[in-house]
């Protein structure tokens, strides 16, 4: 190596290299995964019996938005933004993002927001208590004081977003190696550039909702209040516009990962790859088309309606296909179960159940029962935690490895897939019976018809919880004092680029651009 | 998983609307479990008592069970391959990676199906929107965090009333027991004629709320400056119960809303009723009434509106003492200020929307000279019209 | 293809840096009117137009009767007295109709209030035209005082054959700290 890193805390502080900078966004997206992992255990302990035990409505509202919040944008986000600055300049053949220090602002600014959102919890009249959708003009006239920092939180962190996509945007466009073609790349190269230009499109979109609420709050503009001509269902349109492609900003990176490890382990190509990518572009299509879908029940005219009900229920055509793709990816291929396989089946079957009750819900007459009960509750956990969480913590054992040269403990991971697999649905399959019987999302305290569910589905909750404490330590145990790996290629059935570098991964990879094998078109 | 779902399977059947088939056992014990919380499902959408309810129900089991097919399917072929294709058995992979005939089917197969979806959704969709020749309307009105109920009359003199949470703070938190309707319970339920179609006009007061009763198949956003419209056919007398479904804030889970669907001639002898109540309060107002008969009028309004949180003896509980209270031997304005405005961020709810004038006064009138708080002041109606109008 | 810098990344990322900007300003110059103008041509919220109407309709249409039910609601923290004078009219299509809401301030000090109307079914709401309202301005009224507020209308002709009734409901909000300000009323 030419030159290694910089040595003590300013390794980290000025870094322009992805690898740290990736590893700085997954040790991040954990602590804030833990902190939502943590409003969320409070959550269910209150909801554990009826009645009112540990905490007052207000903190609990405060609970679920800051619960939201720090699970999308701290977490789930960050999580594969991370994921992406250290895979995708190695799986493209690339020395280093393309714009590294404005790799390195985008992370760093991170940190900050949080810390004003986390800061809020202690402000007169507590944190944002408007769920993570903050509509107006419960998030405006009605707000606590805290909003203001809530809106600058947004828009810091919307920064950080747009700043990493233009970065993923323009290295793969720009830093490809020789002779990878887009329709060489990896899967997981292909739904990030597809989710980056999401990212680019909808943030600012956010940024211009939360300014039209600090008008309105501060200015005296009245974009979201009827009394000066505004209306407050202009902002849910804002937002949905924003919010439904902002679903698969979440869940595309999560197909990536996925389509990644299950031909590894199946010691298979991946099926359809051509099918997949143009799966992924029309889901991204389709997703600026739908956005009302979460809005069936504010007095639409009928043909908004149906309009939207058909767009939506298209979606189950790609989301079908990648469904078929991988399990025909499967089929004939010869399997094996390491934690990360698991973890991407685990992801398979949950997230089909979460499509299936997504087509439910997109169905609008339907949804006037659905809507704002818990079994949309049910429904968006089993796709965005059995999503976007299983892929991530799939894609985490994959790659361990190849970071840090050491292997984790595979009993260990296998025990934390199960008790995951088996706590989470113990949580979360419950709340479509609840949700289906009349139970409103949301609520502090509920009637006595739901109180065996939720008691359910607050212990399995708890088993989630401190499955990832099992996480945590197996990590935290592999780099400290895993099994040495010495094999470039650490799994037998692995494809592409990233495993022709020396195990653990140098500092730099790529300075010179590979020379790719033509057998291997793309993984 | 296919346990999960295939126990869902057995629970329908359990629920009669299915007929074939062995129901597992796990279905079996979480029914029980789910059997005693009285006859509405625990499982799953209430049929209801509208034809718009059977049609989304029909609607969402049909989706249902396709899901379930294909399901099976899907998961079918994924655990077989898991089975079947295991490296441990010593296969060895094929290398196959594309086939144009089988994506084009499995591209062209959901669309179909979808399609097929689509024609009884729409069907459904229109039914819920015509809203033409209802018999009645009621404007429902969201506030933080209760429902205000109006009926609307051709002679202008309509009858409205708020519908408040009527559970006792004391089973809320826990120092009581709970009763079968706990949060589900209001202290004045709306009141329906059956086999009429009512009409509802749902708007707010200050933040979106969503007017909900799942067995009147009814949700419909209560946004503040507009009006919403749904509406309701209910086919069978009964108490049924719904809540807010919008995050409206604090007590957004406090507010529920429950409708009362009588026969055509008990429904007439409410309204009358109602409509002579509201005569008789208008004439309270105006009179001016001595310290027996407030005390009397007050002792009534505190049982039932204060009780519970203050105390019999006024002593307190989850609310503040009433006895020795300096806000009670204090001024008048200020008790007044407490009564009607409530205190933000408590428990104590904001009175003056929900008592009438007569009752506010006779129940701080009354809390002034019990429970040894001597104070010899009376309040009259007209005092707190005033206070009220600032 | 316009080349923004000599190094081709920083050109895609100057490239991106103006669709994200641009898509800040899309929901301010695009989507908000947009949303006004599909608002009033679709009638979403059952909103009516803020202008007065002034087209003349060809004649009366005799043989049609529409129940007009008037609805008032006050916002929070608005405490005038606010209703209409008469709850139901019947009224032909074509034909022009007068009608007053009644307003009284009960606070001493000067108040200004702003109604916002909806007309509920929502797609009739286009076939409602407003010859005079009081909703097209901001409405002041003195301390203690009444007033008697009017509104003239005209059922469009072509109101779609199952509109049998239309509910105009006019919510009023207090709006004296925003009228100090230059704020457009509907």
């Amino acid at each position: 190596m030419a030159h290694g890193p910089a040595k003590g805390i300013s390794r980290w502080l000025f870094t322009t290299n992805h690898k740290d900078i990736g590893t700085m966004y997954l040790w991040f997206s954990f602590a804030m995964f833990i902190l939502g992992g943590a409003f969320a255990m409070i959550i269910r302990a209150e909801l554990f019996q009826p009645g009112m035990q540990l905490v007052e409505p207000a903190f609990f509202n405060q609970m679920t938005t800051l619960h939201g919040l720090v699970m999308v944008f701290g977490a789930i986000m960050p999580s594969f933004v991370g994921l992406a600055n250290w895979l995708i300049p190695m799986m493209i053949g690339a020395p280093d993002m393309a714009l590294p220090r404005m790799n390195n602002w985008s992370f760093w600014i991170l940190p900050p927001a949080f810390l004003l959102l986390a800061s809020t919890l202690f402000m007169e009249g507590g944190a944002p208590a408007f769920g993570w959708t903050f509509y107006a003009p419960l998030s405006t006239t009605y707000a606590a004081p805290s909003v203001t920092f809530f809106i600058f939180a947004i828009h810091i962190l919307g920064l950080s977003s747009i700043m990493g996509s233009i970065n993923i945007i323009a290295t793969v466009m720009n830093m490809r190696a020789p002779g990878m073609t887009y329709m060489k790349m990896p899967l997981f190269v292909w739904t990030w550039l597809i989710t980056a230009f999401l990212l680019v499109a909808v943030m600012p979109v956010l940024a211009g909702a939360v300014t039209m609420m600090l008008m309105d709050v501060h200015f005296g503009t009245s974009f979201f209040s009827a009394a000066g001509g505004g209306d407050p269902v202009l902002f849910q349109h804002i937002f949905w516009f924003f919010g439904h492609p902002e679903v698969y900003i979440i869940i595309l990176p999560a197909f990536g990962v996925v389509s990644q490890i299950i031909p590894a382990f199946s010691r298979k190509p991946l099926f359809g790859y051509d099918s997949m990518v143009y799966a992924t572009a029309a889901i991204a299509f389709l997703s600026f088309i739908v956005w009302a879908h979460h809005m069936y029940t504010v007095g639409m005219p009928v043909a908004g309606e149906l309009f939207f009900m058909y767009a939506t229920m298209l979606i189950a055509v790609p989301t079908g296909v990648k469904v078929f793709n991988w399990i025909t990816t499967m089929w004939r291929g010869a399997l094996s179960f390491e934690t990360p396989m698991l973890f991407c089946i685990g992801f398979l079957v949950l997230f089909t159940i979460g499509g299936f009750t997504g087509l439910m819900l997109s169905i609008a007459p339907a949804d006037f029962q659905y809507h704002d009960s818990y079994f949309v509750v049910a429904h968006f956990h089993y796709v965005m935690v059995a999503g976007a969480v299983f892929s991530m913590t799939a894609a985490v054992y994959y790659w361990l490895p190849k970071w840090t040269g050491k292997m984790y403990n595979e009993t260990m991971g296998k025990t934390h897939f199960w008790i995951s697999f088996i706590g989470f649905n113990v949580t979360f399959f419950p709340q479509h019976f609840v949700g289906l019987a009349g139970m409103p999302r949301r609520i502090p305290d509920y009637a006595l018809q739901f109180a065996d569910f939720n008691m359910m589905s607050s212990v399995g909750a708890f088993i989630y919880g401190a499955s990832q404490i099992l996480f945590l330590y197996n990590v935290i145990a592999t780099i400290v004092a895993g099994k040495p790996v010495s094999d470039d290629k650490v799994w037998d059935g692995a494809e592409g680029l990233e495993w022709t570098v020396a195990t653990p991964a140098p500092y730099h990879t790529f300075e010179t651009p590979p020379t790719l094998d033509p057998a291997h078109a793309h993984s | 998983m296919l346990g999960s779902l295939s126990s869902t399977l057995g629970l329908m059947r359990k629920k009669g609307a299915w007929a074939t088939g062995a129901v597992l056992t796990t279905a079996a014990s979480i029914a029980q479990a789910a059997g005693d919380a009285a006859e509405r499902s625990s499982v799953n959408m209430p049929v209801g008592v509208t034809d718009v309810g059977s049609s989304i129900y029909s609607l969402h089991m049909l989706i249902f069970w396709i899901c379930v097919v294909i399901g099976v399917g899907v998961f079918g072929v994924m655990f077989y391959s898991i089975y079947y294709h295991r490296k441990s058995r010593g296969v060895v992979p094929a290398q196959f990676h594309e086939s144009t005939k089988v994506e084009i089917a499995w591209t062209v197969v959901p669309f179909l199906i979808l399609i097929g979806m689509a024609v009884p959704a729409t069907s459904t969709l229109l039914e819920i929107y015509d809203f033409e020749d209802a018999e009645m309307d009621i404007l429902v009105t969201g506030y933080q965090w209760k429902w205000k109920y109006e009926y609307l009359q051709e002679d202008g003199e309509n009858v409205s009333f708020f519908s408040n949470l009527a559970t006792s703070q004391s089973e809320i938190y826990n120092s009581a027991d709970k009763n079968d309707n706990y949060l589900l319970e209001v202290d004045e339920p709306i009141v329906i004629p059956v086999n009429t179609k009512v009409r509802f006009l749902v708007t707010a007061n200050d933040v979106i709320h969503a007017f909900w009763v799942p067995e009147l198949a009814v949700k419909k956003d209560a946004i503040p400056g507009f009006i919403n419209e749904t509406w309701t056919l209910a086919k069978e007398e009964g108490i049924y119960r719904g809540q807010c479904a919008e995050l409206c804030g604090k007590d957004h889970g406090f507010m529920p809303i429950v409708v009362k669907v009588v026969s055509e001639a008990e429904y007439a002898e409410w309204l009358a009723d109602k409509q002579a109540d509201a005569a008789q309060i208008r004439e309270l107002m105006a009179q001016t009434f001595t310290m027996d008969e407030l005390m009397a009028r007050g002792k009534d309004v505190y049982q039932k509106n204060c009780l519970a949180c203050h105390g019999a003896g006024g002593e307190g509980g989850v609310g503040t003492a009433i006895a020795g209270s300096a806000i009670v031997q204090g001024e008048v304005g200020g008790h007044l200020e407490v009564g009607v405005n409530g205190v933000p961020g408590s428990a104590m709810q904001a009175f003056g929307g929900i008592l009438n004038d007569v009752d506010l006064a006779a129940v701080i009138t009354y809390q002034r000279n019990a429970f040894g708080n001597n104070m010899g002041d009376m309040v009259q109606p007209i005092d707190v019209f005033n206070y009220k109008k600032g | 293809m316009l080349r923004l810098s000599a190094n081709p990344a920083v050109d895609t990322a100057t490239k991106l840096v103006v669709v994200a900007v641009a898509m800040f300003a899309f929901v301010f110059v695009v989507m908000v009117p947009l949303y006004n103008v599909l608002c009033d041509a679709l009638g979403i919220n059952g909103k009516t137009s803020g202008q007065a109407y002034t087209a003349v309709q060809a004649g009366v249409d005799e043989n049609r009767e529409v129940t007009i039910q008037f609805v008032a609601t006050n916002n929070a923290g608005m405490p005038w007295e606010f209703r209409p004078e008469k709850t139901m009219m019947t009224v032909n299509p074509g034909a022009s109709n007068d009608t007053v809401f009644l307003a009284r301030n009960p606070l001493p000090q000067a108040m200004v209030a702003q109604a916002i109307p909806s007309v509920s079914p929502s797609r009739a709401a286009e076939y409602f035209h407003k010859t005079e309202c009081f909703c097209f301005n901001q409405q002041p009224l003195d301390g203690r005082s009444s007033a008697e507020m009017p509104l003239q209308f005209i059922i469009d002709r072509e109101l779609p054959k199952d509109i049998s009734t239309i509910t105009l409901s006019y919510t009023l909000f207090d709006v004296t700290e925003m009228a100090q300000g230059a704020v457009a009323a509907r």
